[in-house]
């Protein structure tokens, strides 16, 4: 038994390390600060979740366990505002590469507001 | 304030002095403060009220208007479409990073929200957050309109499917902690504001 939930262990540290690592990967890659947002602040939800998974099972029985739900409910209620706030800035600014959206119903919405 | 109808009884509250102590939220600290420790012990509980008493007077939190109802079986249904979407939605954001020599096409699409209630347009908020693929990138909060930017959604019809992904959510989040008067407001509104 202990061994079946070692190997999921292993299997949620290995998944979580791998979405940190593409996480890393898109941040290269990606061109401009909204698309990079999508890497730096996604993947490494599920990843950081499967590394706590992972960890939670290895220490199950432990009540320190407590500390690992309790870096989970905070990651999740507070990566979306700041995610948030730096996107929105990054749109203000200008830091978006116009070229690549295909659509964007905001700059009209935003020209609307300047022009009443 | 306006609804006194929608609020089957008064929060309980603690006075100290001229503050005001929430208690449920007293209650949340010194659960978040046991968690922190080996085990629960008087002493812990102890010190977790005094924490948690320091904390709500020295930080006055303005009053949230909690109309909050909590459907376990639509929070069970919300919870676990939202997992089965993080999982699915990471994998296609894993499949844009590793498409090599290729630069993703986004949209930046435009959903008003059909809900009226400040905690039901936050918990849209924060669901659709966590949920990889999209990222909000403006709030307009007097007509309850979300703006997020897609990863890929490089023409018309990935743009509508997103939109209709947002909706779904939002149905979701109202359909798990909404009042009945929020989720008939959806119901009415049906999906046509999402169809523009």
């Amino acid at each position: 038994m202990t061994a079946v939930l070692d190997w999921i262990a292993l299997g949620c540290l290995l998944g979580g390390a791998l979405l940190s690592f593409a996480a890393g990967v898109g941040l290269v890659r990606f061109p401009d600060l909204l698309s990079r947002m999508h890497t730096a602040a996604k993947p490494q939800i599920l990843g950081l979740l499967l590394i706590l998974v992972g960890i939670g099972l290895r220490m199950a029985p432990d009540p320190r366990v407590g500390i690992l739900v309790l870096v989970a409910l905070f990651q999740l209620l507070t990566v979306p505002v700041a995610a948030h706030i730096a996107g929105r800035a990054a749109y203000r600014t200008g830091r978006v590469r116009r070229d690549l959206l295909a659509i964007d119903e905001l700059r009209d919405e935003l020209a609307e507001d300047s022009g009443r | 304030m306006t609804a006194p109808s929608d609020r089957p009884r008064p929060p309980a509250r603690l006075r100290v002095g001229r503050r005001a102590v929430h208690l449920p939220t007293l209650g949340v600290l010194v659960v978040v403060w046991a968690m922190l420790y080996d085990e629960v012990s008087a002493g812990v509980l102890l010190s977790g009220v005094l924490v948690g008493l320091a904390v709500l007077l020295a930080f006055p939190m303005p009053a949230v208007d909690s109309t909050l109802r909590l459907r376990p079986w639509a929070c069970v249904r919300l919870l676990a479409r939202t997992a089965v979407d993080i999982v699915l939605a990471s994998a296609r954001v894993l499949r844009y990073t590793f498409a090599f020599g290729r630069v993703p096409h986004s949209s930046v699409i435009r959903v008003p929200l059909r809900t009226r209630s400040d905690l039901m347009l936050t918990g849209t908020a924060v669901a659709l957050s966590v949920v990889p693929g999209s990222v909000l990138v403006e709030v307009r909060y007097a007509t309850r309109t979300l703006f997020v930017h897609v990863l890929g959604a490089a023409n018309a019809a990935a743009a509508d499917a997103a939109r209709a992904d947002v909706l779904r959510l939002e149905e979701r989040v109202v359909r798990a902690f909404g009042t009945r008067e929020d989720i008939r407001l959806l119901e009415a509104a049906g999906g046509e504001r999402g169809a523009r």
